[in-house]
């Protein structure tokens, strides 16, 4: 212990008994702190600015024994510790970095990773992040996601536990497949932020318009965002179906199911679809109802495409209302796939496509079968033949 | 080490062409093309994600009882390179169109995939010439010059017959004969000038109108009739504006029903690849089949731009002397052969004079 001259001599200036030997060291902070207030009660009105000297008045003030020199070796070291934990309070730094630690200390210190403030990518919050890796194993599209205006750090600010685990868990119980949870999420990431209740309350009002549970995770799985909207518009949407088509519930219900998209979006596309079907094309409304059922996707499907293909198919195919009907495929399919192979059928000589005559040939053949398939089964022709007469269109 | 897809991103340069169906508009030819290339790209085995040093806190082995704390580095794949966060490998693969094609005409239609976009350039430069067939039908003359638009005038057609349609196409070609001689601005007065025309190598230089190059009928049953044509400079609007004309001349009418391109320069219909075929692996084939072509093209593309930089420099000079010389060495063919043919040779050029004194 290193001791200075001056202590020493006041050490030695002053008897000492037996009992002060074991308290040198406080005794010498206890001298040191003697011989400053000396000091300082002359340069305490040169240096008020210094913090440290500040501290010193402070302490003088609260505790008056100090002065008392002969007391000093029946004290205590504890009064003593605190006047010295004080004053080194604004001392060097307690933790020097060339201080010695110990092994175990030195192993489990963590230098926090820095994470940028701002970046345009989720690629270096992910492996820190236990939500976005727990969503990327998920299968989640990050990629996709961050492309959308704000979802990026919507997803970065939620936290596991608290927000994504819930709606994981609630999903699940719903019945929607581990494997479609990732597809779901990179479709509808709010689903996430809607709340428990008002999710519950929407599953249990499709449960009460006797959807059964399957269904309901069918649905949820094919249109994402279905659990999004308010129980008053799926109640909307679905009422209008059923009262606009004429249909009973259960054909509602199964159409619903084939295609829940028509609860998703606006009623406006549909009304004119069905106007469309109802005075351009002339169909009755039981054909329009079986065309509906059979093909739900006829109510959302372009406008102007469906308008061309039953242009083409009634008046070049001279095909009637009641077969079109009977067939309500064709009107799903491509434009381009339907003119290629009539046209192929006519310059043949096959196109026939009335029951009653021989050689018939139905919609759903014609549109729905492969090309090699069509060639070999239906045309009689090779897949070469009909490559060749594509090039003469 | 290239990976999967970047070795196949690299057979991706040069053209093909694709047979565009009727009603389509080229540029969804293009994105369907471009998409389809696209798809096989990303669909090849990402690269291995980088491995990432990670200190973990693990107690020391079963043999120590007491709590000793050991750090232990390991090698874990780091999720930031899974092909979740990073997206898709390629963007983007340059996709560009040669001479387009409108919606209502199908046909030909060449594509250059990454590096064969610079040749597209000295394709649509160069001095080819394209095929048409053109489908069309007497009777009615409408809005757009198509049988789809709105009718104007309905016309009889009785009074047609094949050799009056065919003395109305002579005389058309005959015009346009006289357009190209005088927009290759060449003096017809020279050898050089005679020599060209004789071997048909008459182009028309700069901007200039369409012109056919070479009309005929190739159908004749009326009220339906189809043309086949060689033309340069021309737009698909002009081909069924040319049937209209037709129809005027022969004073009826008559509107096109069908524009077909079968041959863009030196790429003809039968290798061009129809719906089907718009998939990576047959666009590659293709591309392989015309690799010859594109080499032709782009060293006579390089060769033109030389020519055009250096205007009156030597190179340029002994390049001309060389191809006079050429052109020198096959008159001195021409003229061993017999007189009659060299009569006949004349002709043509004489025939349009005829026409112009008129």
């Amino acid at each position: 212990m290193h001791v200075c001259q001056r202590c020493v001599s006041l050490l030695l200036s002053r008897p000492l008994s037996a009992a002060l030997q074991h308290s040198t060291r406080a005794l010498h902070q206890r001298s040191h702190l003697t011989l400053l207030q000396h000091s300082t009660r002359h340069t305490l009105s040169q240096r008020h600015s210094r913090q440290t000297w500040r501290h010193f008045a402070d302490h003088q003030a609260a505790s008056p024994d100090v002065y008392n020199k002969i007391d000093l070796a029946q004290k205590e070291v504890v009064p003593l510790n605190s006047d010295v934990h004080r004053i080194d309070l604004d001392a060097a730094v307690h933790t020097s970095p060339l201080q010695e630690i110990s092994e175990e200390e030195a192993v489990q210190i963590q230098v926090p990773y820095a994470l940028p403030p701002e970046s345009s990518t989720l690629r270096p919050y992910v492996d820190k992040s236990e939500t976005l890796s727990k969503l990327v194993q998920l299968g989640v599209n990050l990629w996709k996601l961050e492309q959308r205006p704000n979802v990026g750090s919507m997803l970065v600010r939620l936290d596991f536990h608290a927000d994504v685990a819930p709606s994981l868990l609630f999903l699940k119980d719903l019945g929607v497949e581990e494997s479609k949870l990732g597809q779901l999420l990179t479709k509808n990431p709010f689903i996430l932020t809607e709340s428990l209740d008002n999710l519950e309350a929407r599953v249990s009002y499709l449960k009460s318009k006797k959807f059964s549970k399957q269904s309901v995770a069918a649905m949820v799985s094919k249109a994402p965002y279905l659990l999004n909207f308010s129980v008053e518009r799926l109640d909307n949407r679905l009422g209008f179906f059923q009262k606009q088509l004429g249909l009973s519930a259960e054909k509602a219900r199964d159409i619903v199911t084939r295609l829940p998209k028509l609860l998703c979006g606006s009623l406006e596309p549909i009304k004119e679809n069905l106007k469309v079907c109802e005075l351009e094309f002339g169909f009755r409304g039981n054909e329009i109802q079986h065309i509906v059922t059979t093909v739900p996707k006829v109510l959302i499907a372009n406008k102007r495409k469906l308008t061309q293909i039953f242009d083409f198919v009634h008046n070049t195919m001279d095909v009637p209302h009641s077969l079109v009907a009977k067939f309500p495929q064709v009107l799903n399919a491509k434009f381009l796939r339907i003119r290629e192979r009539h046209l192929f059928l006519e310059y043949l000589g096959r196109a026939q496509y009335q029951p009653s005559q021989p050689n018939y040939i139905s919609l759903d053949r014609l549109v729905f079968l492969p090309d090699d398939v069509f060639c070999s089964e239906v045309a009689l022709a090779t897949l070469e033949d009909f490559e060749r007469f594509q090039k003469r269109l | 080490m290239t990976s999967q897809a970047v070795r196949l991103f690299r057979k991706m340069d040069g053209l093909f062409a694709v047979y565009k169906p009727q009603g389509v508009h080229w540029k969804h030819v293009r994105d369907s093309t471009e998409s389809n290339l696209l798809k096989a790209l990303n669909s090849c085995p990402p690269p291995a994600p980088q491995l990432a040093v990670q200190f973990q806190l693990l107690s020391g082995g079963e043999n120590s009882s007491s709590t000793d704390v050991v750090l232990s580095p390991s090698m874990v794949p780091t999720l930031a390179d899974h092909p979740l966060v990073t997206g898709p490998q390629f963007h983007k693969v340059h996709v560009g169109v040669g001479h387009r094609l409108d919606a209502f005409s199908s046909g030909v239609l060449v594509l250059g995939v990454g590096k064969g976009n610079g040749v597209l350039e000295h394709l649509c430069n160069s001095h080819v010439t394209r095929d048409y067939t053109l489908e069309g039908e007497f009777g009615k003359a409408t809005d757009n010059f198509t049988h789809t638009g709105r009718v104007i005038e309905k016309t009889t057609y009785d009074h047609v017959t094949l050799d009056k349609l065919e003395r109305v196409l002579a005389m058309i070609q005959g015009a346009n004969q006289k357009a190209l001689i005088m927009y290759s601005q060449v003096d017809l007065h020279t050898q050089e000038a005679y020599e060209l025309a004789v071997r048909g190598l008459l182009y028309p230089h700069g901007k200039s109108p369409p012109i056919l190059t070479g009309l005929r009928c190739i159908h004749f049953n009326p009220p339906h009739f189809t043309l086949e044509v060689q033309c340069v400079n021309e737009t698909q609007k002009y081909l069924r504006k040319l049937i209209h004309e037709v129809g005027l001349e022969l004073r009826t009418s008559a509107v096109c029903s069908g524009v077909r391109r079968t041959r863009d320069g030196p790429f003809k219909v039968e290798n061009a690849l129809t719906r089907q075929h718009w998939t990576a692996s047959s666009i590659i084939q293709a591309i392989a089949h015309f690799s010859k072509v594109t080499r032709k093209i782009r060293k006579s593309g390089m060769y033109k731009q030389t020519a055009g930089q250096l205007n009156s420099s030597a190179q340029v000079q002994e390049q001309t002397r060389s191809q006079t010389e050429q052109i020198n060495q096959e008159h001195v063919e021409l003229s061993s052969s017999t007189s009659d043919t060299v009569v006949d040779r004349e002709t043509p050029v004489t025939l349009s004079e005829g026409r112009t004194k008129h």
